[in-house]
């Protein structure tokens, strides 16, 4: 127990013990074990995920060696997913490693409900075909699913769920929650019950800048008829007020009060993110409702009612330029305050599951409280079917790409990893694949690429003969360092849907492996 | 014809002409073994980014590789550095590493190097063709750039002589975000040049820490300051400073070597203790919530937080631009990539620009000097000149050794030659470059670097006789 906090030390330090519970119970399918799949398995199987279940029904040959670090010569000639699946385990003996020696496409076909047992399905090196059928097997089943594909120098990652809502999205900056413009009773009390005019020099230096931007606020309002400074010369003005009540050229707490100053001018009320989420259907809740949109559900009644517009306070406070005792004065203040709204939400969220039916504890406290401290960041991530996105994508995204002189290529390649899927079910082999039919293989390449454009409602003269003789030059090749950077980013993904923390991509990444502009493209 | 050897997949990269591919692509089915055979590549680092990096090079058709690291394996490196397992801790990463690449991947050689990466002299890194840098620290990084750099020749037209050049790869991870960049020293942005995207960590002012703290970290750094001071007088102990692990390495010197691992490891799980204790003394006086254990380590040893998909990532792409620049396969990347997996996704490339003026990657800081100036003499120079102030310096010219602070041997070899004149040191040449490494004080840290100089003796050239004869 010890050991594995100490193993996975570096880690929690970014997810949590909750998320690192959540990896632990996640079982996770890979379909086909080539570098692709096994390197993204192997990230996940560092990091401690709960098990694995490797399909591939081919055996290792030669050419995997060059390729693939989870097999070795030793292997040759047996069953890739049995040799991958070793030394898997070697990683990580907590996690539990099976694999099925079948084809992906086959068991597609013949068993669908098999994969309703795993939390998260990674498919790699798939075909459009067959990639359309495990898509709606998945999303039948709620199994979250990955598909990621490595080819030459291109590939791409995809994510297919039906809705992924996240509470802690833990964003890199955001505005803290210091309500400088609207303070409650207490604060307003507190920020009163200190002179900014102080004589004594350690006080005026240690005042925190957050009483004095709510006593200037204040000042400001009364002066200009209950209006905060909004336009740039007021907001000059504000400052320069700010840096007239300095006594002394070292008072930090002043500095940070004139570089904070812009948060007094901050819009009032929810964003309008959180105001789409509210708004949302699924915010009408009944019996099938998750228990995210249960709490969204008495979010938005708190916000119209004891919240007056402003979603629960954060409660938590910057360090900053302060006397000990103020500051943990000011921050009690937040705290009691980001409790009290919590306690008004928590009320919400019971009425609201005895309405629908539901006991009214099932929702844990600590996962209101979560919720609570991180309403402002709440996220909603929806994927299309991939069917829909194959059919009908979104057409100004494409052309917005595909005419811009960076990442044309990477639009391009979208087109073109389709094209050769359409060239596989055509002549039953990928473009490429033998030098003395290279000429061939591009002319007839281009011609279904510039179809695909055609039937998408796009203007094929976009994509250039470089890249599509660029495409047959790769002929299929699965070269490592890709392989690595398509599985890394598929294993990336996997651990955001799983903890349910951080937000995951939103479209379809493209990576361009000769200049490395990729693209995520929201299609 | 279809290739269904062991590098079926790479060699269509390699052996297919392209569009999109560097200047001088000579696609041909033997520039794989070229690439076996005349490439060496250094691995600086055998960490998260070490690991992946060197099974990325051996399946990308590198098989003549070293890798250099300093550290042992801990437990906490398990979640990531995939080449280690739970009975390799206490080993030297850089050996562990070596051989479990080479068990795996056949025809690759790989040479460990369990050491610094100040205790290799100038002539073993001039070997490699190509340097990875899987680093975590900023100073290791600015050591190896300089290094690099310092086989930058310049032409009479001041343009950087193509063979001179050392390429490097660099990664670097914190958490879901990264950066890998490709520095071609001359040519594209150095280490140095862009110095400004690496900001020194800000600290707390130690007035805070003193009489008005507030926050858990503020409680554990001012106990950790006063630990140490208690144990060793000065400043706060840092994992980083070899000053400081010099002390814990000589606290155990007396025991036996097999258990100095374990009491190191020991003695920082202690030091840390104590340190928390003191913390929670201070954080119970003022009412400061939140001292941890955990929050003291990240404090003690300064923790980046790092996982395995981020690292894999980011030497991905180190590796792949490796295999670009020495085949020309494909485009290199120009010149620095960042990825940041936090909210969404991105990607972005920026091609940051040269410093015309700098240091490390320029033609050298010019020093004309007298004929008669001693290299004792000169040393003082180094020390004093405002663009330099390196103390403690180690002076060498062509690969030969003139001057040499340590180890005690060659400091006595070599101290014979303090009073003799650097000219006839450098075998009377009228200007020639010189290399020196020293102790310079960044950030109030001590950290080694090494600079380039070009020297210029005076009266010797034959047009600087005319002037110095009108002059006269
Ligand atoms: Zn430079």
């Amino acid at each position: 127990m010890t050991e594995s906090k100490t193993k996975y030390d570096r880690q929690l330090r970014i997810w949590g013990e909750q998320g690192q519970a959540a990896l632990e119970k996640a079982s996770i399918c890979l379909l086909n074990c080539g570098p692709t799949g096994s390197e993204a398995l192997k990230n996940l199987v560092l990091g401690g995920v709960g098990s694995i279940t490797v399909i591939d029904g081919s055996k290792v040959e030669e050419g995997d060696l060059g390729n693939n670090f989870m097999v070795d010569d030793s292997s040759v000639g047996q069953s890739k997913a049995k040799s991958v699946c070793a030394f898997l385990q070697e990683l990580n003996d907590a996690v539990k490693a099976k694999f099925v020696e079948e084809s992906p496409e086959a068991l597609i076909e013949t068993n669908p409900s098999f994969f309703s047992q795993f939390t998260l399905v990674i498919a790699t090196q798939l075909v459009e075909a067959s990639v359309l059928k495990l898509d709606r097997i998945c999303r039948q089943t709620n199994v979250m699913l990955i598909c990621a594909r490595s080819y030459g120098l291109t590939g791409m990652v995809r994510i297919s769920v039906k809705e992924h809502t996240v509470i802690e999205s833990k964003p890199d900056h955001f505005l803290d929650d210091l309500r400088l413009n609207n303070p409650w009773p207490e604060l307003k009390r507190f920020a009163e019950s200190i002179d900014l005019n102080s004589t004594d020099p350690v006080v005026h230096k240690h005042t925190p800048y957050v009483v004095i931007l709510v006593k200037m606020a204040e000042e400001w309002a009364n002066s200009h008829g209950g209006r905060l400074p909004s336009t740039r010369e007021e907001k000059r003005e504000f400052k320069d007020l700010l840096k007239g009540k300095m006594i002394g050229l070292d008072e930090d707490n002043y500095k940070e009060a004139i570089e904070a100053s812009f948060k007094v001018s901050a819009s009032r009320g929810i964003s309008s993110g959180l105001c789409q989420i509210l708004n949302d259907s699924s915010a009408e809740v009944d019996s099938v409702s998750s228990d995210f949109w249960v709490m969204v559900a008495a979010l938005k009644e708190f916000i119209a009612n004891e919240g007056g517009g402003e979603a629960p306070l954060e409660g938590s406070i910057p360090d900053m330029t302060s006397l000990t005792e103020y500051y943990i004065n000011l921050q009690k203040i937040y705290q009691a305050k980001a409790e009290a709204d919590f306690l008004a939400v928590e009320q919400r969220v019971r009425n609201i599951l005895k309405r629908i039916g539901r006991e009214p504890y099932s929702i844990p406290k600590t996962t209101i409280k979560s919720f609570c401290r991180n309403a402002r960041k709440l996220t909603v991530c929806r994927y299309r079917p991939i069917e829909e996105e194959l059919n009908s994508p979104v057409l100004s995204e494409l052309q917005k790409y595909l005419t811009d002189e960076d990442y044309s290529a990477a639009v391009g390649f979208y087109i073109l990893l389709r094209a050769v899927d359409r060239f596989a079910a055509n002549y039953n082999r990928f473009p490429g694949l033998h030098v003395g039919e290279m000429d061939e293989d591009i002319s007839r390449l281009k011609t279904i690429a510039v179809g695909l454009l055609g039937d998408l409602g796009c203007n094929g003269s976009a994509l250039t003969e470089d890249l599509i003789n660029e495409m047959c030059r790769f002929g299929v090749a699965e070269l490592h360092a890709v392989a690595a950077f398509i599985g890394g980013v598929a294993s990336q993904e996997v651990i955001k849907l799983i903890t349910k923390q951080f937000v995951p991509m939103s479209g379809t990444f493209i990576f361009n492996g000769i200049d490395h502009k990729s693209q995520l493209l929201a299609l | 014809m279809t290739n269904t050897g062991k590098w079926r997949d790479l060699d269509k990269l390699l052996s297919r002409p392209g569009n999109l591919v560097n200047p001088g692509f000579e696609p041909s089915p033997e520039l794989k073994d070229d690439l076996g055979e005349y490439t060496k590549v250094l691995v600086v680092g055998a960490g998260g980014l070490g690991c992946e990096l060197l099974k990325d090079l051996a399946l990308s058709g590198f098989t003549n590789l070293h890798v250099i690291d300093m550290d042992t394996i801990e437990v906490t490196n398990l979640n990531r550095q995939f080449l280690f397992r739970l009975q390799d801790v206490g080993k030297p990463k850089a050996e562990v590493a070596a051989k479990r690449v080479m068990e795996r991947v056949s025809g690759v050689n790989i040479v460990p190097h369990f050491c610094r990466i100040e205790d290799k002299d100038l002539d073993f890194y001039r070997e490699f063709n190509i340097i990875a840098l899987g680093l975590d620290s900023i100073e290791a990084r600015s050591y190896i750039n300089s290094v690099a750099c310092s086989f930058l020749e310049y032409d009479s037209d001041d343009k950087p002589s193509e063979e001179t050049i050392k390429p490097m790869v660099d990664g670097g991870t914190e958490g879901f975000k990264g950066h890998a960049r490709v520095i071609l020293p001359g040519v594209t942005p150095c280490f140095e040049c862009t110095i400004w995207l690496f900001p020194p960590q800000v600290k707390f002012p130690l007035c805070t820490l003193a009489e008005t703290p507030r926050t858990a970290a503020h409680c554990i750094e001012y106990a950790h300051l006063i630990k140490w001071d208690e144990v060793h007088s000065g400043k706060a102990f840092d994992a980083d400073d070899p000053e400081h692990m010099q002390w814990i390495y000589s606290e155990v010197r007396n025991w036996h070597s097999s258990v100095n691992m374990i009491l190191i490891v020991l003695l920082f799980i202690l030091l840390t203790l104590a340190i928390l204790s003191q913390a929670l003394k201070r954080a119970e006086l003022f009412g400061i919530p939140g001292v941890t254990y955990s929050l003291t380590q990240g404090v003690v040893k300064n923790i980046i937080p790092a996982i395995a998909s981020t690292n894999a990532i980011i030497s991905a792409a180190c590796a792949l631009e490796a295999l670009k620049i020495v085949t020309a396969c494909s485009r290199i990347m120009s010149n620095y990539l960042t990825y940041n997996g936090l909210e969404g996704l991105h990607t972005k490339m920026t091609e940051f620009v040269r410093d015309k003026d700098c240091l490390v990657c320029g033609p050298g800081i010019l020093l004309e000097l007298e004929t008669s100036i001693t290299l004792q003499k000169f040393m003082e120079l180094v020390g004093e000149h405002p663009k330099l102030l390196l103390s403690k310096p180690s002076v060498t010219y062509q690969g030969k050794t003139l001057y040499m602070q340590a180890p005690p041997v060659l400091e006595e070899m070599t101290r014979s030659n303090l009073k003799l004149p650097l000219f006839d040191l450098m075998d009377k040449m009228s200007k020639d470059v010189i290399h020196v490494t020293g102790m310079t004080n960044k950030d109030d840290k001590k950290t080694s670097c090494l600079r380039k100089l070009r020297i210029v003796f005076k009266g010797v050239d034959g047009i600087t006789d005319v002037d110095m004869a009108s002059g006269a």
